[in-house]
């Protein structure tokens, strides 16, 4: 079979900076989503740190760190990226394979919080949306995920079909809180 | 308008989506009979006022919410899931 390239969803762009934020496109590895059986969840969350070696992340939380994560991804639903599920989980849990998927970007530096006021409805000011707390959200008009992954640094996931729209609602954010110095 | 979704907290309208009356949650057994099922399809009362209502949090945890709003005020009263439960 011929040896095929993957193209990650923004094409290996290089890294953006505008103002005081730089933007990047991270691939995350193995996107996984995993929806526990009705009345496994309580089991899976112990299957899955005793596999993963951390915790099951409740609802508006992510777990775990760069590399791999376990990120909540909706009512009954968390995303693992990065490394394969293990075959234990099989049995608690609906597995669904979705690396190709999602378009995964971070945006840092000191100015992101007033980006990204710009784009997501949710407050993610520091006092309400500590380092992993996630949500789903809006970004501009698209569904995401939005996750605080350090002090000024966010993980934003969108549909693949979806990032130049994506690059270019945050280029068009970036532009506008640096214009205003 | 905002509503408190059960498992995101309060969030703006944008990200739901308006389904209707509650009543689509009582649905008539198979052999309830015609009546029942017209009744249950078609037939509201649509009287302004306090509402039971169906909206689903498309852009968040994707969970239905069974919502009371006052059709006449827009005031929200509760939004509990429709699944039941804290989620």
């Amino acid at each position: 079979m011929a040896d095929l390239i993957a193209k990650t969803p923004l094409d290996g762009m290089e890294v953006k900076t505008i103002g005081r934020v730089a933007l990047v496109e991270v691939d995350l590895g193995v996107l996984t989503s995993i929806a526990p059986f009705a009345g496994q969840a309580k089991a899976l969350g112990g299957a899955f740190k005793a596999a993963h070696g951390f915790a099951w992340p409740a609802p508006l939380r992510a777990t775990g760190k760069a590399g791999a994560r376990a990120i909540w991804f909706g009512k009954d639903t968390v995303m693992l990226a990065g490394p394969e599920p293990d075959a234990a989980l099989n049995a608690y849990a609906a597995m669904t394979l979705q690396s190709d998927a999602w378009t995964s970007v971070t945006l840092t530096g000191a100015d992101v919080k007033a980006v990204l006021a710009r784009v997501v409805p949710v407050d993610v000011s520091a006092a309400h949306f500590k380092r992993g707390h996630s949500a789903r959200t809006q970004i501009q008009h698209m569904n995401g995920s939005v996750t605080r992954i350090g002090a000024d640094s966010f993980l934003l996931m969108v549909f693949r079909s979806m990032a130049g729209t994506l690059l270019h609602d945050l280029e068009r954010a970036m532009e506008s809180v640096a214009s205003r110095g | 308008m905002r509503l408190r979704c059960p498992i995101c907290g309060e969030r703006d309208v944008r990200e739901f989506y308006y389904q209707g009356a509650a009543v689509m949650l009582e649905r008539p057994a198979p052999d309830a009979g015609e009546a029942a099922w017209d009744d249950y399809l078609h037939l509201r009362e649509n009287q302004p006022g306090d509402f039971e209502e169906l909206w689903s949090h498309d852009a968040g945890c994707g969970a239905w919410l069974k919502v009371v709003r006052n059709t006449a005020t827009h005031e929200v009263k509760s939004a509990d899931l429709a699944a039941g439960g804290k989620g």
